[in-house]
């Protein structure tokens, strides 16, 4: 898949996106996450019912070489867990917008998405980041 | 990325190619081009090429070379013929490994020595210490560029560009001829447990020799590996990486290398006093293969845990492409090193169940 920033998402500094429907967040990797990366060969993610919290780590991503935390946009309650990328991470590097979702929850503070970077925003932090 | 380090003859090529660079034993190298697991399976499956030109070597020359040499290192070379090349390692007193080399005999007044990149500066200065006069010994690593052809297709491409005989050179024997229409040492050796070749060509002349056989092997299936694949691959098959699985803490006896040790040989050689002694009292620890059966990957550095207490640590691993399942070599203790012990490995602090493997992971 190639490079792409989807208008209608929000971004995290590390690498994280994320977007809202009725008080829930769905979170996954972009693709600049996945492309450093490399094969992702792993992927280990909170189960329903467990916390994540703003800028805090709740889950691993591993490729062939590296091991990569992840590190949750918002805080709230797990809805739900996208079994199928835990039990296929490869489809990260194919679909990290779509099939490749990683957890859905429940907003705790919805004022914390006012922090997160739009694709504009998000674009040139990358730009500055790769200098 | 830092200008002090080195690059290689073929840097251009891998930048051209798409080549990640990272900083490697002093060198910007290629971690990887297509992705780790798409490279490691060309190698498994078609023919894959490494620029290794970044590993170092030392030549000894003069009348008492091969006696000079079998000072130094483990392994005999009045046990192989010239035209025949060995693996060995080189300990200290003590028994603990300096270095891993492969050594090619190409005469008793000429031996050629292949040394890892991170320890050029460290063996030359043991190497000439030991040597003592008694022959000449010189770092030719600037004047040799080093490309690895492996798998199953590699005789196939080696053999479009050469009129050398390479059906011919069994495994762990070389010859010298021209591959394009250069010089060349052809070498059927490798690290990545399939079939093969190690290319020793001058510096000036490696571009012409790796475009040459991306270009005539493109049928074959040939394809550009970095790093990554490299580890990968090698890890699948358990040969062991120096700076992770031996360095100079670690004897031979204990990283599963006691063949490569002959204390039968003729003459005295060094660490023979120490490591007659590990061999008679049998080695504390052992380098063992890691399965993990609950979910993750061991990693280098993660504890090895038997019964709650800490009796060792992964020193490398990863998830094998070939084999789809993660693989890892760690010491552990004699007592726990047989084939199917349970043991854990802490993955970010908690304990995951495992088990003593069989090596290698990838059987052939």
């Amino acid at each position: 898949m190639d490079k792409h920033f989807p208008e209608d998402l929000q971004y995290t500094k590390e690498h994280e996106w994320c977007t809202v429907k009725d008080g829930v967040a769905t979170i996954g990797i972009t693709w600049h996450a996945q492309d450093a990366l490399g094969d992702i060969v792993f992927c280990e993610l909170p189960q329903a019912g467990e916390k994540v919290t703003a800028g805090e780590a709740f889950g691993v991503v591993e490729s062939v070489k590296a091991v990569s935390d992840l590190y949750s946009p918002i805080t709230g309650e797990v809805v739900e867990r996208n079994d199928d990328i835990m039990e296929k991470p490869e489809g990260l590097n194919e679909d990290m917008y779509g099939d490749g979702w990683m957890i859905r929850v429940k907003l705790s503070d919805a004022s914390e998405l006012e922090a997160l970077m739009s694709k504009a925003d998000y674009e040139a932090f990358l730009a500055e980041e790769e200098g | 990325m830092s200008e002090n380090l080195k690059k290689t003859p073929l840097h251009a090529q891998h930048v051209e190619a798409g080549g990640r660079m990272v900083p490697f034993a002093g060198f910007e190298m290629p971690v990887q081009y297509s992705g780790v697991v798409d490279e490691h399976k060309a190698v498994r499956e078609a023919v894959g090429l490494f620029d290794v030109s970044h590993m170092g070597e030392v030549e000894f020359t003069g009348a008492r070379a091969l006696e000079v040499v079998n000072r130094i290192i483990t392994n005999d070379l009045d046990k192989i013929a010239d035209g025949q090349a060995a693996y060995t390692v080189m300990c200290n007193e003590s028994g603990t490994i300096i270095d891993d080399l492969v050594v090619y005999r190409f005469s008793a007044e000429r031996i050629l020595i292949c040394v890892n990149a991170a320890n050029r500066e460290k063996d030359f200065a043991w190497m000439e210490k030991q040597t003592n006069g008694d022959c000449e010994v010189k770092d030719v690593g600037d004047d040799y560029a080093q490309i690895a052809v492996q798998g199953p297709n590699a005789e196939a491409l080696v053999a479009r560009l050469t009129s050398t005989d390479v059906k011919a050179i069994g495994r762990y024997w070389f010859a010298v001829g021209k591959v394009v229409d250069v010089d060349a040492i052809i070498a059927r050796t490798g690290y990545t447990g399939e079939d093969g070749f190690e290319l020793y060509v001058a510096s000036a002349d490696a571009p012409k020799v790796w475009n040459a056989l991306l270009e005539k092997g493109a049928d074959l299936g040939v394809k550009p590996a970095g790093l990554g694949a490299r580890d990968s691959l090698r890890l699948e098959v358990c040969y062991p990486l120096y700076g992770n699985d031996i360095d100079e803490t670690t004897n031979p006896y204990e990283a599963g290398l006691g063949w490569v040790v002959k204390l039968k040989k003729a003459g005295d050689f060094v660490g023979k006093a120490a490591l007659e002694q590990v061999k008679a009292d049998g080695p504390k620890k052992k380098l063992v293969g890691v399965e993990l059966v609950g979910r993750g990957i061991a990693r280098q550095h993660y504890p090895v845990l038997v019964g709650g207490e800490k009796v060792g640590e992964v020193t490398s691993g990863t998830m094998g492409p070939t084999v789809e399942k993660p693989v890892a070599l760690a010491y552990v203790p004699a007592e726990h090193s047989a084939v199917g012990t349970d043991i854990q490995v802490e993955v970010r602090n908690k304990p995951i169940d495992a088990r003593v493997a069989k090596k290698p992971f990838l059987q052939k």
